[in-house]
């Protein structure tokens, strides 16, 4: 696109209007080519957009207002009643918790060790290729294999975790019964898988920070932490707010660990760890089976990501213009950069 | 390290490579849905067609038996897809019934119960009302898939016959007798009932660490299934309230007293905790169905004491099964039907027996040699085909199961877990957490 638009503002400001018709058709389609042909070359994405994320988007709205079940098809129009039973439901708020909940233990450590890890791959090691291929490798693992190792692990009775917290003499945990244990195992199988894949990304914006900025830090006498977050940090903030919209959005959908974390997948017998997507799943194929209802779920959770979305991009914002405020006593360029 | 930003020649190259890619695939897609079509064209008698046959877990439908069947139907081709868990193909099903039934096989197996959803929706199917396969079943096995207006909507395969599997050397170590025979009478014999049951657990409890039965799920289920109807009104299909249910609330209560003197092992079926417990002496008996012997040897592997005692509490019970239906957006449903027919045939699931271990729903198949004369080696050369057959024959009929059986089922199941695995509600809580949650589901 950049690299199109002064073509294409060239004649439009030098040909006016009046003179359009006697151009030949042609040079007219050349206009054309020129107007319509970038818009043409992303239009497959937009087209794929629409039929897989903005018409089942409308639909859903659709299904929302109406009583729709599993096999029986669309019923009476309903308007808001399937909004105000969800609401009303204990079970919907107490997913709702769940969900920030795990999105919480599950999120931050993981942009946190990300970060760290990354920042150690990015030193001088033998064998770097190895060793951050070796990263990548839980994300390559099915999100089911996972939660059948982890299940293993997190057992309440005979579990590997609770035998060795019993060998050193501490108590079980109850993973399955206590609410916020069970969030951090699964947040630990939330973190375990993307850790790695959010360790390249960032690996990737610090291979591209300059390296003459250690050179003079270390000139200036910058030991490793210093140097990590004076220029890293800093100079990799971009990508940080990436991950960490990525990793939001990911974290208000788990939805595989959950349904593995015991032999129901509906969050167990307190619903204590059923997120909103499990909750909506319950209510279109579980015993319910009403997808108006879990469509009326479905755009809340739409709207909860687009608030969230919209203060992530706030505090950015701010981050952002709080830097630009900083930097105009260094040269401008290197501000026009970041 | 500036090059990844230039846009270079070989991007577009891939680029282009991919759009052919998407293509290729959508070409091959349109390709496939051609082909089918062409191949499943025309149900005149003799023409060549392809029958899709879709199971799950293991029916034991064989290549060798499939074969059978193109010997005797020269032109009919029986294909066989399974899927890995009943959930699977449940999902498989219903996403397919709800899209007009498109991509179905064309007969697909179901499990006991799907059928109070699938029964809402009898058009789907095709009728397999057939007078000549009168008397095939055991009668409730039959009324199960029979809709009010009687239509019947699949052909039985397997039933679930229940029995108690029990640890003979757990009971030694408690002082209890081991020979199953004898343990069939300490549980109450012919009319064994609950309070039997659960007064013998108490006797083993104080002589033993482990506890008498693995789960409160497992057991409730069991128990449950003997109410004529349990959750709801069989002349309407209206769920009772579950507040006033009092049989169900006694179960429960029946239940929580057990859970209170340490009988249960405080697990849940299928999960880790309860796979690893059969390896550590956690419980001495549970409640067992033909097809759960299969799943106790799977994981208890090993441990030897395991046995079958030919008794079941409150008479006779049945916990699972399956049928074979044909969706009526096939295009061959007649020829289904008769495959249907010819696999659900006595002959044929006395084999399905021996090679899957699935007890046959057949009356004739049950006083077949082959499933009278089994024994299981695992469970110290039990009988295990005349105990169960001789179970099959207690079981009276089929409870009554509407379309809001399982969802407030599993609310008191919840409540029963909360009391016994999480621990996190006392009995009257929980059951009232229960109650609230069963009005919620309407």
């Amino acid at each position: 696109m950049a690299v199109l638009t002064p073509q294409r503002s060239a004649p439009e400001s030098g040909a006016p209007q009046r003179e359009s018709r006697r151009i030949g058709f042609s040079q007219r389609l050349g206009r054309w080519d020129v107007k319509l042909s970038p818009y043409l070359y992303i239009s497959p994405f937009f087209i794929l957009f629409a039929v897989t994320g903005l018409f089942p988007l409308g639909y859903t709205a659709f299904v929302s207002v109406h009583e729709w079940s599993l096999l029986g098809g669309q019923g009476d129009f309903v308007g808001l009643e399937n909004f105000t039973f969800v609401l009303a439901q204990p079970t919907f708020w107490k997913a709702l918790v769940n969900t920030l909940s795990i999105f919480v233990f599950s999120s931050v450590p993981q942009v946190v060790i990300a970060i760290i890890i990354a920042a150690l791959l990015d030193q001088n090691l033998r064998a770097a290729t190895f060793w951050r291929m070796g990263v990548l490798i839980p994300y390559v693992v099915a999100p089911v294999a996972v939660s059948m190792i982890f299940g293993r692990l997190f057992a309440d009775q005979y579990g590997l975790i609770n035998a060795m917290l019993n060998l050193v003499g501490l108590d079980s945990i109850a993973w399955h019964g206590d609410r916020i244990a069970s969030h951090v195992a699964i947040a630990t199988m939330v973190n375990y898988r993307w850790m790695g894949y959010n360790a390249l990304i960032f690996l990737a914006a610090m291979q591209a920070v300059p390296r003459d900025l250690y050179e003079a830090a270390v000139i200036d006498g910058a030991g490793r932490v210093r140097q990590f977050f004076s220029i890293t940090v800093p100079q990799i903030r971009s990508t940080i707010i990436f991950v960490v919209i990525t990793s939001t959005i990911g974290g208000l959908q788990i939805f595989d660990e959950v349904r593995m974390f015991d032999s129901i997948g509906l969050g167990g017998p307190d619903q204590n760890w059923m997120t909103t997507v499990v909750y909506m799943y319950d209510l279109a194929w579980g015993d319910q089976h009403s997808l108006g209802r879990a469509s009326a779920v479905a755009w809340m959770l739409f709207l909860l990501i687009v608030v969230i979305g919209l203060v992530n991009f706030l505090v950015t914002q701010r981050i952002s213009s709080n830097a630009a405020v900083k930097k105009p006593k260094r040269k401008s360029t290197t501000g026009g950069n970041a | 390290m500036l090059s990844s930003t230039r846009p270079t020649r070989r991007t577009a190259a891939r680029t282009l490579q991919a759009t052919a890619g998407v293509a290729a695939i959508a070409l091959a897609l349109t390709a496939c849905g051609g082909s089918g079509d062409a191949a499943e064209g025309g149900s005149g008698d003799d023409s060549p067609i392809t029958l899709k046959v879709a199971t799950f877990n293991n029916f034991g439908y064989t290549e060798e038996v499939l074969a059978e069947y193109k010997e005797e139907h020269p032109n009919v081709t029986v294909e066989h897809v399974t899927a890995a868990t009943s959930d699977d193909a449940r999902a498989n099903l219903t996403t397919k019934l709800a899209a007009g039934g498109e991509g179905l096989a064309d007969i697909e197996a179901i499990e006991v119960d799907w059928l109070p959803e699938l029964m809402q929706y009898p058009d789907l199917f095709t009728d397999l009302a057939d007078p000549e396969l009168d008397g095939r079943w055991v009668d409730w096995k039959v009324e199960q898939a029979t809709t009010l207006e009687g239509k019947v909507l699949g052909y039985g395969t397997d039933i679930g016959p229940e029995a108690i599997c029990y640890r003979s050397d757990l009971f030694e170590e408690a002082g209890l007798p081991t020979d199953r025979e004898e343990v069939a009478e300490l549980l109450g014999g012919e009319d064994a009932t609950w309070e039997d049951y659960f007064a013998a657990g108490r006797e083993f409890v104080k002589e033993s660490d482990a506890a008498w039965y693995d789960s409160v799920g497992g057991t409730f289920q069991g128990m449950v299934n003997q109410l004529p109807a349990a959750f709801e009104d069989p002349e309407t299909g209206e769920p009772k309230d579950l507040a006033d249910n009092t049989e169900v609330k006694g179960i429960y209560d029946e239940i929580v007293a057990s859970v209170e003197d340490d009988l249960s092992a405080g697990l849940v079926q299928w999960e880790d905790d309860w796979n690893a417990a059969f390896q550590q002496d956690a419980f001495a008996t549970m409640l067992c169905p033909a097809w759960m012997t299969g799943a106790v040897e799977e994981r208890a592997g090993g441990v030897e004491g395991w046995d079958v005692a030919n008794v079941f509490p409150g008479g006779g019970g049945n916990w699972g099964g399956s049928f074979l239906t044909v969706p009526a957006s096939g295009e061959n449903t007649e020829a289904a039907k008769e495959l249907a027919a010819w696999l659900t045939a006595p002959e044929q699931q006395s084999r399905f027996f021996e090679s899957a271990g699935t007890f046959p729903s057949q009356l004739e198949a049950q006083d077949s040699e082959a499933v009278q004369s089994a024994t299981n080696a695992y469970f110290n050369d039990a009988p295990v085909g005349e105990i169960f057959a001789t179970r099959a024959q207690t079981i009276e009929g089929a409870p009554f199961k509407g379309a809001h059986y399982f969802g407030i089922r599993d609310e008191v199941t919840n409540a029963l877990n909360r009391v016994d695995v999480t621990k996190s509600q006392d009995a009257d809580e929980a059951w009232d957490e229960a109650v609230q949650k069963a009005s919620a589901l309407g």
